[in-house]
């Protein structure tokens, strides 16, 4: 590792103060740490917050749930009113890294993990996302595990959370606190797409702190499934994986909700087409064209155009599962 | 870095491993397993992979399961450790380390002080009661010898006579 100064500040205000481009807040320090052994992260300091009190999950005035940016991923999934209201949340975490980083890891840094792109990881190798204008090698080299929507001819990496999928159909909000003051961010809108920039892989500014997740109230309680491929039962990330959220008037669709994760730079949803399936019956049929119509955008790479048939097997799979009721 | 230039200043951690106390001046970006193998002489936690990716260097911080490769020593200012050479109590050994001998549950032996205290943490959680969930339950612990099927018996059976508890001294 590179030397670094190490501040670990009691409070918010003073967290915030001490942010900048040289310095890197850090949390379990699963994601941060590995990478700066690698040398892919160099910060100059490391601002420690574990001390600030951001650990509390509380209920909102709305019926929802705010979700303390320190909170570690097992305590979340193991949150009565997590399992209770937000199952998929619970399920998506739970098929995630080992009990051992899922007790380090936490609820601000799952959504700023990055990518595993294995050139990304190699310092031997060029790659845009870590040294902007170097090339993107994974476009011709290995791309199995690389995206297939969004991506842009700079960067095919995806990000590589289950959390944030289930987040992303959930339509969780990010509260985050700069030197300008607080924001609230629509979960669709924290990350981004590649395009012109793939270094920069969500919209926090340097000088920004997560506080909290806000989850509405919950809706897909009764009918949600957590479905993730991998290449091993577990342990593993994802191929792909899929968040399906439904609710349903007798046998028609009231809301559907599905998210998908392995396949593009954020977390993938469509929400005008999760539109136009309100009021059709919930059977497989409306799910199959759901899926081919959501994949009808994908792009693969020659090293995974089996992921296109894959997402759209899983979706369905997903959704049929949702709808047989209480996550499992 | 030129070599009059000063590193950054060691900073004061307080530890308590094993029941033991510390008190140390460290540099930042020592990490929590260089710690404990380097300086405090406790080898029995495993350097396997150094990346969080085979639980060989699983210790319980503050009774909680983590990998000690991904934590900066610093960053356990006031904590509480248990590392394998603390599972014993005296000279007996825990009822796990026993399952583990009676289901010959190692064969090189490298991942086991890993597994043992990733089934502590397993234990404390109380949430595998099944089989299926011991083996996803420790999933986070590999075995290049693969061990697995009586790792999981060893773990099965103590899991009861470890009423929920990790069993070990805080
Ligand atoms: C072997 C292995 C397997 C894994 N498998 C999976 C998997 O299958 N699925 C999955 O989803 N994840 C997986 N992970 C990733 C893991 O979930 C993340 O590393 C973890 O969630 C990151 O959280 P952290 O608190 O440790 O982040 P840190 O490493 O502390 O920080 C990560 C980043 O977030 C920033 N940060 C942290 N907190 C804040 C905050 N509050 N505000 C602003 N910035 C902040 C840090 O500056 C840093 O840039 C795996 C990790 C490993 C090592
Ligand atoms: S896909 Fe993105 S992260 Fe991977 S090498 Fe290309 S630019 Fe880098
Ligand atoms: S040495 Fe820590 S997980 Fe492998
Ligand atoms: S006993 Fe050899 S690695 Fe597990």
């Amino acid at each position: 590792m590179t030397p670094f100064t190490y501040a670990k500040p009691s409070s918010i205000d003073q967290a915030v103060q001490l942010a900048g481009p040289g310095a890197r807040f850090i949390a379990g320090g699963t994601n941060l740490l590995d990478l700066m052994k690698e040398n892919v992260a160099r910060p100059a300091q490391l601002i420690d917050i574990n001390d600030l009190p951001l650990r509390d999950i509380s209920p909102t005035p709305d019926g929802g749930l705010r979700i303390g940016a320190l909170v570690s991923n097992a305590e979340l999934a193991w949150n009565t009113l997590v399992e209770q209201g937000y199952p998929l949340l619970a399920q998506a975490i739970l098929a995630g890294a080992s009990p051992q980083l899922r007790n380090m890891a936490s609820t601000g840094g799952n959504l700023l993990q990055r990518t595993r792109c294995l050139y990304f990881y190699d310092t031997a190798t060029p790659c845009n996302k870590r040294a902007p204008g170097s090339g993107c090698p994974a476009r011709d080299g290995l791309n199995r595990n690389h995206a297939i929507l969004g991506a842009s001819p700079l960067c095919v990496a995806v990000h590589p959370s289950d959390m944030c999928v289930a987040l992303a159909a959930l339509e969780a909000r990010v509260i985050v606190r700069g030197r300008s003051g607080e924001r609230c961010v629509a979960f669709a809108d924290f990350h981004r797409l590649p395009g012109d920039t793939p270094e920069r892989d969500n919209t926090l500014a340097d000088d920004e702190l997560i506080l909290a997740i806000e989850l509405p109230a919950p809706r897909f309680a009764a009918y949600s499934h957590y479905l993730k491929v991998r290449d091993r039962a577990s342990y593993a990330f994802a191929l792909v994986s899929v968040a399906a959220a439904l609710e349903l008037d007798g046998s028609a669709i009231r809301t559907l909700h599905v998210a998908l994760g392995g396949v593009a730079h954020k977390p993938w949803r469509d929400a005008a087409l999760e539109r136009q399936v309100v009021g059709q019956p919930a059977t497989a049929d409306t799910y199959t064209h759901f899926a081919d119509s959501l994949l009808r955008a994908a792009r693969p790479l020659p090293g995974n155009v089996f992921k296109v048939r894959l997402a759209r097997n899983a979706i369905v799979r997903a959704l049929i599962q949702a709808q047989r009721g209480k996550c499992q | 870095m030129s070599d009059c230039e000063p590193l950054a200043a060691l900073l004061p951690i307080q530890l308590t491993v094993n029941g033991q106390h510390h008190l140390l001046q460290l540099p930042p970006w020592l990490t929590l397993l260089d710690l404990l193998r380097d300086q405090l002489d406790l080898v029995g936690t495993r350097k396997g992979c150094d990346h969080g990716q085979c639980g060989a260097c699983t210790v319980l911080r503050n009774g909680r399961r983590v990998n000690a490769c991904l934590t900066l020593a610093v960053m356990c200012d006031g904590d509480t450790l248990t590392t394998i050479e603390g599972v014993a109590q005296g000279g007996t050994l825990h009822p796990l380390q026993q399952a583990f001998i009676r289901h010959d549950a190692f064969q090189c032996g490298y991942c086991t002080p890993g597994q043992i205290c990733s089934a502590l943490g397993l234990a404390s959680e109380g949430r595998a009661h099944t089989r299926d969930e011991i083996r996803e339950g420790m999933s986070g612990n590999l075995c290049r010898c693969g061990a697995y099927s009586n790792i999981t018996a060893a773990v099965e059976e103590a899991l009861p006579l470890m009423n929920g508890q990790g069993g070990c001294r805080p």
